[in-house]
């Protein structure tokens, strides 16, 4: 089975968001980029679903050579090699492009990759690589499961689940539950430095969107404390002062 | 030029999510001086159709065939890019859903269009221009999108356009789609709804619990409190972590993000992640024992004190006012 998985590199999730060059840019000074952790948890699938030599998992990153301390994290988590893609990614459908121009010819039978980034979560890029490809594309599951030649996932719903089939190759995006987090061993980190990471140009690709703004929201007031003696008078807050119940 | 939106059904009915795009997407039409246009895929009762036009639908093209029975996202996107093309449509709406995340890239690839997830306000057109704003970071922030491809396709986040009601009855008219064989890849074994409870992304009230609880055995007065209010239940990461509740309950920065009216957090203390995913709650209540948990410096409602105590109390006082009411 040959895996491909795509990953980003975004701030750590305890990062207070800031913006610089007039709020048209987000402020990377002391940032600390980690594995995007929708993606860390589908390359742990991956590499659960080829155990035994029964396969191989390829990572693929758009972006600059600064993302490469994360790439190699997936390499020390297990995955066999990797694929950077030489360019500053502007939006989704630019990171769907041009994994899918890299995918196009290499016969892969599942592409994975997060649900979405903790960064933009935007949620778009595999279902456009699964549009581009055309290929199947399902969003956001919680169970993937292989047998021979397709695989049964369960895809998160309003209330519920669908437990759906599909023949590879197919794409996906991954949630919580769909495998056990991995942590790199030692053995890991050492060979990590030794697997092959490809360094390959992007194409050109229209933009069809930026972002010219970004804004944190707007602080809320001083919280309202109500007497742990009568809970009730929060009950009468929420209905009659902010009216919520 | 007009504008399209997609109207999702769940076994044949529509959520008030869905005549929150439908309002939404009447108003971008009305922007930009055109009609609205809706379309709906699979079995819904024609009464339910024409209804859509009390939100702002001038015409629904109803697509209910035997294969488009249960959502199949290829095949979906295909329809529905098809009647954008045929409606002329450059703007198509959606909601952004479970379905609405597989459903909007598909078709912006099909389109040639920009696709903004996650829409919090209405587009700002002023000058020619189309911005729109959609949350960032794991709602840790906004982000101004401006779209510079002639077709946009928006999802809009639930609970984040309020319903209006002032439009008349719509037209409906059948639409025939001529999907390919490879769209109908893959296939439903089973859908497991649970009915009696209400759906975490669409609940516009969240009661929400963590380790404060000290165990799974103790969440009944959790969903006592939610069942009253009509309310979703939904829990901390080291409560799903510990399968002490289905990670589908999950919420913050590696969960699910919601933006509620109302959120309720029982012992949970509010690290940096969890907030992520709820800060955009409209009101925030936090019962917590410990007053220097970091919740509260987001709340807007507070109670120091012992979760055990405060929400039997709670649960009474919930069912007094419904009582007087």
């Amino acid at each position: 089975m040959k895996i491909l998985v795509c990953i980003s590199n975004v701030p750590d999730t305890t990062t207070k968001i800031t913006f610089t060059n007039d709020n048209s840019d987000f402020n990377e000074a002391g940032v600390q980029f980690v594995l995007n952790p929708y993606d860390e948890i589908a390359l742990s699938r991956a590499i659960e679903l080829t155990e035994n030599g029964n396969g191989t998992v390829t990572v693929i990153n758009v972006g600059e050579a600064s993302t490469e301390p994360t790439i190699r994290k997936a390499l020390a988590i297990g995955a066999t090699d990797a694929v950077r893609i030489n360019a500053k990614p502007t939006d989704a459908y630019f990171v769907a492009k041009q994994i899918a121009n890299y995918a196009k010819d290499q016969s892969f039978d599942l592409i994975l990759a997060g649900r979405e980034s903790i960064d933009y979560n935007g949620a778009q890029v595999t279902a456009m690589l699964g549009e581009l490809l055309d290929i199947p594309s399902v969003s956001i599951i919680k169970k993937l499961d292989v047998d021979g030649d397709k695989a049964t996932v369960e895809r998160e719903i309003e209330g519920g689940k669908e437990i759906i089939t599909i023949p590879f190759p197919f794409v996906a995006g991954t949630a919580e539950g769909v495998a056990e987090w991995k942590i790199p061993n030692m053995r890991g980190i050492m060979s990590a430095r030794t697997k092959p990471l490809a360094v390959l140009e992007a194409i050109e690709v229209k933009s069809l969107s930026k972002i010219v703004k970004f804004e944190t929201p707007a602080p809320r007031g001083t919280v309202k404390l109500v007497d742990a003696a009568e809970p009730e008078k929060l009950i009468e807050l929420l209905h009659s002062e902010a009216k919520v119940i | 030029m007009s504008v399209l939106v997609y109207v999702e059904n769940a076994e044949g009915k529509f959520k008030k999510s869905i005549f929150e795009a439908v309002s939404y997407a009447k108003t971008i039409a009305t922007q930009l001086n055109t009609s609205l246009t809706a379309i709906s895929i699979g079995d819904v009762a024609s009464a339910e159709l024409e209804n859509l036009g009390k939100y702002g639908a001038s015409k629904v093209l109803n697509v209910n065939n035997e294969k488009l029975k249960s959502f199949i996202n290829q095949a979906y996107a295909s329809v529905i890019a098809e009647a954008a093309k045929k409606e002329n449509a450059n703007v198509v709406v959606l909601s952004n859903s479970f379905s609405g995340k597989g459903l909007a890239p598909r078709i912006g690839v099909k389109l040639d269009a920009a696709v903004i997830s996650g829409a919090i306000e209405l587009p700002n057109t002023d000058g020619g221009s189309f911005t729109i704003k959609r949350t960032a970071f794991s709602s840790k922030a906004f982000a101004t999108v401006e779209v510079t491809a002639e077709n946009k396709v928006i999802s809009l986040t639930p609970n984040s356009y309020k319903v209006v009601e002032d439009g008349g009855s719509a037209n409906v008219e059948v639409f025939t789609s001529e999907n390919k064989d490879s769209d109908f890849k893959t296939i439903i074994k089973e859908i497991v709804r649970a009915t009696d409870k209400v759906s975490l992304p669409d609940a516009e009230l969240v009661v929400s619990a963590g380790r404060g609880l000290k165990g799974p055995e103790n969440w009944g007065m959790i969903e006592e409190l939610a069942n009253l209010l009509g309310a979703a239940t939904a829990c901390s990461k080291p409560v799903s972590d510990a399968d002490w509740r289905p990670h589908s309950e999950h919420v913050g920065q590696t969960g699910i993000a919601i933006s509620p009216n109302l959120y309720i957090a029982i012992g949970i203390s509010g690290a940096i992640q969890h907030l992520a995913g709820v800060s955009s709650s409209k009101v925030i209540v936090v019962i917590n024992k410990d007053p220097e948990a970091p919740f509260f410096k987001v709340a807007d409602y507070g109670i120091v004190g012992d979760a055990f105590e405060v929400v039997p109390k709670l649960i009474e006082a919930v069912k007094s006012l419904k009582a007087n009411s």
